[in-house]
């Protein structure tokens, strides 16, 4: 089973919901840190890393004795990442999709491949839960084929967590594109709620069975709730704003193990999501 | 031309709150929400939309079934996983680039640009406001960045403002690096958790390959001292000023929720106070007094 932690905004506690529930699920998990732009669940579950490994992605090399300049690669490229001025053929790499498509089109077979570094990929465990994360590289824009190879390393023996960027754009989508559940946090306020909503409509679009932890549940105002009853969000976790929660956070400290009477919340949590899932998969052998 | 753009790296440490209640300070400036895909800016500003348009973004691959043939060359040449066995291309995974349009035998493959969200230009109570909303799910938010800017910069220049203000998305990637080239100075709104910190060692990170001068602003400072004053010593030893430490206070939220920006809402507090000073010392720092030229000396080490 895959359990994808989102929320549109960003702040509102993807990661402590994602790092407290592998922490109750112990053995049984792997939590896959997908925020690669900024990956911070290792900060908690403070992992030994048995592996680490860069990841690269193509890029077109030119050989240049070969190259007639006839074009057809820069005519392709969807991106602008290769540009033929006068004898030179100039690669933006930066731009490049990896795609491969200029060196289909080469009629001269003057197009091999080199790698663009995307980031490291790094594995280990967290006492007994399996912990992956990828960190981009700083100035690599591209996060989502370093959230693919994040997602390939998965156990699929295990319960995978996976901790989503926020927002709605590709990244996310990356990090919630097939799996069984998206688990949406947010927090009780205009932005939270705003934020939420568009996370609804790609979790949707995605057809994947979702449910609501509201975080810091009594500040802002009432609106999330009504909108989660009004959309058949099922409301799975409260978490009301508690100094102490926050503190702890702030010392990279999980709050099942700093307040203790929560871990049987955040096993519920889980036991909830099953059930959701079961029924879910259920449904659809029926249909 | 100033351009001063907001970023934090974590998400939800306070860059939207921050940058409404900067906006009702600055004088002759221009707004521009950067964080288009989950924008936020415009439920403090209650934009009255003047211009709107479409943003048309990469292309989706459609295969025509009554044309195709089935020999699979699509599938076998997309790197993206993007067609099925049945050969039905699936948009969340297509990536636009063209290989199967272009190698497709029977030319069965449509290859439409698509629409992939909307740009505003808009007033507000406190001037001009560019904004936009990148589609569900869709790609390019770099490009409807770079765009947004743009725009930004044109309308401040054609109606004499001397300052566009910027609020960044989270992150590094895509999105935040189109949102700070070529600005003039960045504001980092940090917070004192253990991820505030590592998230904000890699936006200095980002601004260093990207020679930005930056400064920074700590959030919710009484949460955690001994995080704040980790803060301090890393701004220190990276050249960037510490504008401020502005508290931890429910009046942000109060705020949000009535819809105004923190100076607009209740009485003067010590909160409102610091943010007022952070502002004064934003636009008289020196990287933000040279006409829009870099501040070399500021920059982020």
């Amino acid at each position: 089973m895959i359990i994808s932690i989102a929320s549109g905004k960003g702040g509102t506690g993807k990661t402590t919901v994602a790092t407290n529930l592998a922490q109750v699920l112990g053995s049984r998990v792997e939590l896959l840190d997908c925020d690669v732009e900024e990956p911070n669940a290792h900060l908690f579950l403070q992992p030994t890393m048995t592996r680490s490994e860069l990841v690269t992605t193509p890029i077109p090399l030119i050989d240049e004795t070969k190259c007639n300049f006839c074009q057809k690669c820069s005519d392709f490229c969807e991106f602008n990442a290769l540009a033929v001025v006068g004898k030179q053929v100039l690669v933006f790499a930066e731009l490049c999709h990896s795609c491969g498509g200029c060196m289909l089109v080469c009629p001269e077979g003057a197009i091999s491949e080199t790698g663009r570094e995307l980031g490291m990929l790094n594995v280990g465990n967290a006492g007994e839960i399996k912990f992956i994360n990828g960190r981009l590289r700083v100035g690599e824009a591209m996060s989502p084929p370093l959230i693919k190879r994040v997602r390939a390393a998965a156990d699929p023996d295990r319960i995978t967590l996976i901790d989503a960027p926020p927002g709605t754009s590709c990244p996310v989508i990356a990090a919630m594109h097939e799996t069984d559940f998206v688990l949406l946090v947010t927090e009780p306020t205009p932005f939270g709620l705003h934020d939420l909503k568009l996370a609804v409509e790609a979790v949707k679009l995605l057809g994947i069975p979702a449910g609501l932890v509201v975080n810091r549940a009594d500040i802002g105002d009432k609106a999330v709730f009504q909108y989660a009853e009004d959309e058949d969000l099922p409301l799975l976790l409260t978490i009301p704003f508690d100094r102490r929660i926050a503190e702890a956070y702030s010392r990279g400290k999980m709050m099942v193990d700093e307040l203790p009477e929560w871990r049987q919340q955040f096993i519920e949590l889980f036991e909830k999501i099953e059930q959701i899932v079961k029924e879910n998969k259920e449904a659809s052998c029926v249909n | 031309m100033r351009e001063l753009v907001i970023i934090s790296g974590k998400g939800g440490t306070g860059k939207t709150s921050l940058a409404a209640a900067f906006a009702s300070l600055a004088v002759n400036s221009v707004l521009c929400d950067a964080d288009v895909d989950a924008a936020d800016l415009h439920l403090l500003m209650q934009p009255e939309v003047r211009q709107r348009h479409d943003f048309m973004g990469g292309r989706l691959a459609w295969i025509n079934p009554d044309l195709c043939t089935g020999c699979d060359t699509c599938r076998t040449l997309c790197r993206f996983d993007a067609i099925s066995e049945r050969l039905v291309v699936d948009p969340v995974r297509c990536e636009g680039c063209g290989v199967c349009v272009h190698f497709c035998p029977a030319g069965a493959i449509e290859f439409p640009v698509q629409r992939c969200g909307e740009w505003y230009i808009s007033d507000t109570r406190f001037g001009t406001m560019v904004h936009a909303r990148l589609g569900i799910a869709e790609e390019n938010s770099g490009k409807l960045v770079s765009l947004i800017r743009k725009e930004a910069r044109q309308l401040a220049e054609e109606r004499g403002h001397d300052l566009i203000l910027t609020d960044g998305p989270p992150g590094i990637g895509c999105p935040v690096i189109a949102a700070i080239g070529g600005a003039t100075a960045l504001i980092i709104i940090a917070e004192p958790t253990v991820s505030g910190v590592h998230d904000m060692e890699r936006v200095l990170d980002l601004a260093v390959h990207f020679n930005i001068p930056g400064m920074v602003c700590i959030n919710k400072f009484d949460l955690n001292p001994e995080m704040t004053e980790a803060i301090e010593n890393i701004a220190k030893k990276r050249n960037v000023t510490v504008l401020g430490k502005i508290p931890f206070d429910p009046v942000f939220t109060h705020a949000m929720v009535a819809g105004k920006t923190l100076l607009e809402y209740g009485d003067e507090t010590p909160t409102h106070t610091v943010v007022r000073e952070i502002w004064n010392k934003i636009i008289t720092s020196p990287s933000m007094h040279s006409f829009g030229i870099v501040d070399l000396k500021a920059t982020i080490q």
